[in-house]
């Protein structure tokens, strides 16, 4: 028989070898002919990581970090190995209920698939964490606790400079200048984190690993080969002083307004107010959502940054301005008088002035000391009118170009995001405003800083620092160093001395010792500080609001702009309270602390009443007051009655 | 003998065979392995507590050896005795199974013993084989005729049809190995060339539309009887013969294939089917067999060298230690690698051939034509499977896959042959 069917043999053999081949034929095509399986497989099994560096710290001229990392814990959860725990435990610490338990559990599947870990809770509470560390051993492995880097901030001061990160949004993503970030990525959105974003972020590292099929990392692909390290974030160093920043928010407590002290030998930003503000913790951490919408919707606009958003008319501040513009353009000279008798009359319209006395304007030293409105109208009358000019429109050119000089009217640069330019008007700005028909009688307010002048309050430091200087200032800025590192091509610009036109030295002595009356005789006594001689000039802004289609006049903005010492300057400030009254009364002796306590270190007790009756005083108007939240948000400096406040200061 | 037996006991042994025996399962032992290690993972720890597949793997080769060494040592009169006891208990063992078997993987052909899972499908192989040999070999037998065709036919139908019961259809398709050992023994050829075109039809059937089929079954049957009307005025039957043709491929095309695919076949063997025929592009529904090309494919001509595939070892491919093993040898050791591999089966197969043609007696070469034809089932469909020439059947790759009772299964089944090869001297019946 075996030998009968020996074809049978063939056939059998001619099977499995015609089989045989077409699996080699198909091996030789996958193997060796199509060239896409590698690639897929590469896609299938290598996981690009990106490894976040830390974010740059922060410091303060006395390299104390006000802007910090601090590690924080989100719970996270593996669906599918969740499972015989304690749930209602779990819920109990979480303080939520079994609804909300299935809710998180079902939209971690849905984002991640039940294999893979998804966040649970973000951002746990310290106390939620202290106690669900201690229980963890219940809920693992199907939970567990991550750390994660928050930004944290010491002293609860200086939001509004410093800032706040948030996660890059889908229409930033678009744009190219965002291209290195991916989604669910921080970066700076407003304050020094936005502007030295590039600086703070650091470099982030690639890592390439090796995943299985269900994208759990399984260990470095070829050893590490191809990965980039994180290089972490720069610190800044910045020239602000954290102790006047925090005493200037504490002083401007219940008050709706700014403070911007500048060192005038650097530019550098000393503090920055804006009030009212917010402790800065409130927008990290695990409220930072909630927070955020209701310092949103507020009605006195905490996020608002009024020391460069926020344009005032600057009142009698402009005066020493209009001053020195006269002078250099030589229409007076310190002697000139002018005779006023309570009212400028000359252009039809009387426009008032607070001294009646025959004799308070009798010079420019005098005219500054006592702030005669009358004088400095006329002076700006006279700037305009010079023959030399040939007419009002040349003039008010001229005028404009001054002022522009100044750093009004347009932004300074300062090293934070959202600065407003304010405004001067030009000759244009008149023809639009005129229809062309106007003459030095239009708008004479601006002599005395009304109308159509608006400064923010760093623009009016900044002048601050011109006079101080007699004719030289700094870019305003914060930063001083990057990781000690002054030559930064970033910070070039902030290094650079500007010197304004030519106004002669002689114009500013004039000017100064005005100032220093101002202060030592005249309206801001109150700014007086033991042997230190200050010049300063208040303000008192007239201001209009529309309300309900009417325009209202409003109570006066309370300003004041000074600096000390009169020789060799090294604080420069602007104070501006707004709504509260005359300058004297708030702006001053807010401005006189806050400039004691920089050149001293310390405040005399002998002010302490006065500043408790700073820290009392509350103008802000009551409609607002009750409808703002902010009590509740503002942290613990909101809380605390004024006599704790000052302990913070005064030892007994 | 048994003398001469302990004077030297390796005598009469194949030893082709068993070095393509050893070299099989030593492959299969270390694409196990690199299907499963992870670095760090403490091989000893997990070898000493049965840990890991490998390290189990190692322990059913010791108890493959036991057996193969018993088997050995048995006196080969002792299958043919016992064929028919074997294959009756092999039945009654599936029907047990079918009642108190244990569902693993959505089948119902596990028996769980004392922990260890095993699968009686794979040891009633080597029952039938015994049992059909047995019969065959019988003097009563005269294999030319329809009745002990029919008895031999269903000697592997039974066991085929008990396990498909058991939802293990992929082991029962194996049964109709035995088709090509019963073509060796004299069934007529018409028969493959039958099955061969019934294969052909069923996959015409699904690819191809049922009215377009039908339009080109009647255009060739009128060809056809227009070109042989000369044969068919002097043999009227033919016409019948062919009426008949053309009236059986239309039922089976527009009724029983559809009527088969939606009612006998479950869901997800037509949707593998439809994998397979590249009409189904769903994702999920191609997974097994893209993962487990996109893993043979990244091979390239030289592999990527043993432990450093990253497909297998991290998951992509399914059933990785088992059913999808092809795709460790494949990816990791490339073309070359694969083919060695194949070219082992294939020195086996061939050998296996060589050893059944020799034998003198019917028993023996029937057995051993039977090892030839399940080895060549398996290997053919699983690696057809892996690289998406078949649709997704689990049944192991002989000697390679994990798995005791499979590893168990062929060792005795080529244990027992090389038995019967040494005392091929023997007049058995």
């Amino acid at each position: 028989m075996s030998v009968y069917n020996q074809p049978r043999k063939r056939v059998i053999q001619f099977i499995i070898l015609g089989m045989v081949m077409l699996i080699v034929v198909r091996l030789f095509f996958l193997q060796v002919i199509e060239k896409k399986y590698s690639k897929l497989a590469d896609a299938n099994a290598v996981l690009r990581k990106v490894v976040y560096p830390s974010r740059g710290i922060i410091f303060d001229r006395k390299k104390r970090s006000i802007l910090s990392n601090d590690a924080m814990y989100d719970l996270v959860v593996t669906p599918i190995a969740a499972k015989n725990i304690d749930t209602s435990y779990l819920c109990q610490i979480l303080q939520i209920d079994k609804e909300e338990f299935k809710r998180r559990i079902a939209t971690a599947i849905i984002k991640n698939g039940s294999r893979r870990v998804s966040v649970f809770a973000s951002l746990l509470p310290p106390d939620m964490f202290g106690r669900l560390q201690e229980s963890m051993y219940m809920f693992q492995p199907g939970f567990d606790l991550v750390q994660r880097q928050i930004r944290s901030y010491p002293f609860s001061a200086a939001a509004n400079i410093l800032g706040y990160i948030g996660e890059v949004s889908p229409q930033m993503l678009v744009k190219p200048a965002y291209s290195a970030y991916n989604q669910g990525d921080y970066l700076g959105m407003t304050g020094l984190e936005r502007a030295y974003e590039s600086v703070l972020m650091g470099q982030r590292g690639i890592q390439y690993l090796v995943k299985d099929n269900l994208n759990r990392p399984q260990g470095s692909y070829e050893k590490g080969e191809f990965d980039t390290a994180a290089i972490a974030g720069k610190n800044l160093h910045l020239s602000l002083d954290i102790d006047l920043q925090v005493l200037g928010e504490h002083l401007m407590r219940n008050k709706i307004g700014s403070i911007v002290a500048i060192d005038p030998q650097t530019g550098g930003l000393l503090a920055m107010v804006s009030a009212p503000t917010y402790d800065p913790n409130l927008l990290t951490g695990s409220y930072r959502a909630r927070n955020f919408s209701r310092l949103f919707v507020d009605t006195t606009k905490p996020l608002f940054n009024r020391a460069i958003q926020a344009g005032y008319p600057p009142g009698s501040s402009m005066k020493p301005l209009t001053a020195l513009i006269a002078l250099d353009e030589g229409v007076i000279t310190p002697s000139f008088g002018f005779p006023c008798h309570g009212a400028y009359v000359n252009c039809g319209r009387p426009i008032a002035c607070t001294h009646t006395t025959p004799g308070h304007a009798a010079n420019l030293r005098l005219a500054i000391a006592n702030s005669c409105n009358a004088y400095f109208v006329h002076l700006y009358r006279l700037e305009v009118d010079a023959p030399k000019w040939g007419g009002v429109k040349k003039g008010h050119q001229k005028w404009h170009d001054y002022i522009s000089s100044f750093g009004l009217g347009h932004r300074l640069g300062v090293d934070i995001p959202g600065e407003s330019g304010g405004k001067a008007i030009d000759t244009a700005g008149m023809n639009k405003l005129y229809n062309g028909q106007w003459n030095s009688c239009s708008e004479l307010y601006v002599g005395m800083g009304q109308g159509q002048v608006v400064a923010t309050p760093l623009q009016m430091a900044n002048a601050m620092c011109i006079i101080a200087n007699r004719g030289s200032y700094f870019l305003p800025h914060f930063v001083h160093s990057i990781d000690g590192d002054e030559s930064d091509p970033i910070l070039k610009k902030y290094k650079e001395k500007h010197t304004v036109a030519h106004v002669a030295d002689t114009s500013y002595r004039s000017v100064i010792y005005g100032m220093q009356d101002v202060v030592e005789s005249g309206t801001g006594r109150v700014a007086q500080i033991e042997g230190v001689i200050v010049c300063g000039k208040t303000g008192t802004a007239e201001n209009n609001a529309v309300v309900d289609g009417k325009l209202v006049k409003l109570k006066n903005h309370s300003v004041f702009v000074a600096f000390a010492p009169r020789d060799n300057p090294k604080i420069a400030i602007a104070v501006i309270v707004e709504n509260a009254g005359f300058g004297a009364t708030y702006a001053a002796p807010i401005a006189s602390l806050i400039m004691e306590k920089y050149l001293h270190d310390t405040i005399s007790v002998k002010r302490k009443p006065m500043m408790k009756t700073l820290l009392e005083y509350n103008t802000l108007d009551p409609i607002v007051r009750e409808k703002s939240k902010l009590d509740s948000l503002n942290g613990a400096t909101a809380k605390m009655t004024s006599d704790q406040i000052l302990k913070l200061y005064f030892r007994d | 003998m048994i003398n001469r037996r302990q004077i030297k006991l390796t005598e009469g042994i194949d030893w082709p065979i068993m070095g393509l025996y050893f070299a099989l399962v030593f492959v299969g032992l270390l694409s196990i392995f690199a299907a499963e290690y992870r670095e760090g993972d403490n091989i000893w720890n997990d070898i000493i507590h049965l840990n890991k597949n490998y390290a189990r793997q190692l322990m059913w080769l010791g108890i493959s050896g036991v057996l193969a060494t018993i088997i050995w040592l048995t006196d080969s009169k002792f299958f043919t005795a016992t064929a028919n006891l074997l294959y009756a208990g092999g039945i009654l063992l599936l029907l047990l199974v079918l009642g108190i078997g244990k569902d693993v993987k959505g089948s119902h052909s596990w028996l769980v013993i004392g922990g260890f899972q095993f699968q009686p499908a794979e040891l009633t192989k080597l029952c039938t084989n015994l049992a059909l040999a047995k019969y065959l070999s019988s003097l009563e037998t005269d294999f030319t005729k329809l009745r002990p065709r029919l008895i031999a036919a269903a000697l592997a139908l039974v066991p085929c049809g008990i396990i498909i019961l058991q939802d293990e259809t992929g082991l029962a398709l194996v049964y109709f190995s035995f088709f090509l050992v019963m073509y060796r023994e004299g069934l007529p050829g018409l028969l493959l060339i039958i099955a061969f075109s019934g294969i052909v039809l069923v996959l015409s059937a699904l690819l191809v539309d049922k009215n377009i089929l039908f339009i080109i079954f009647s255009v060739l049957t009128v060809l056809v009887i227009y070109f042989s009307r000369r044969e068919i005025k002097r043999h009227r039957s033919r016409l019948a013969v062919i009426l008949g043709i053309w009236a059986f491929c239309s039922v089976f095309v527009m009724f029983i294939v559809p009527m088969a695919f939606t009612k006998v076949l479950k869901d997800y063997q037509v949707r593998r089917i439809e994998v397979m025929l590249g009409k189904e592009n769903d994702p999920k529904a191609t997974y097994n067999t893209r993962q487990s090309m996109i893993a043979i494919g990244s091979g390239g001509i030289f592999g990527k060298g043993y432990l450093k595939g990253t497909q297998t070892r991290y998951d992509f491919v399914p059933e990785q230690s088992t059913d999808f093993i092809f795709c460790t040898v494949g990816e990791d050791f490339g073309f070359l690698g694969t083919l060695i591999f194949v070219g082992l089966y294939v020195g086996l197969l061939l050998r296996i051939i060589f050893v059944a043609e020799r034998q003198r007696s019917t028993f023996s070469r029937v057995y051993a034509y039977g090892v030839a034809s399940i080895i060549f089932f398996h290997m053919a469909i699983n690696i057809s499977m892996t690289i998406g020439l078949a649709p997704v059947i689990g049944i192991p790759l002989p000697l390679v896959s994990y798995g005791g009772s499979s590893l168990m299964t062929f060792t005795m089944l080529i244990f027992i042959m090389l038995r019967l090869d040494a005392d091929r001297q023997m007049v058995l019946r």
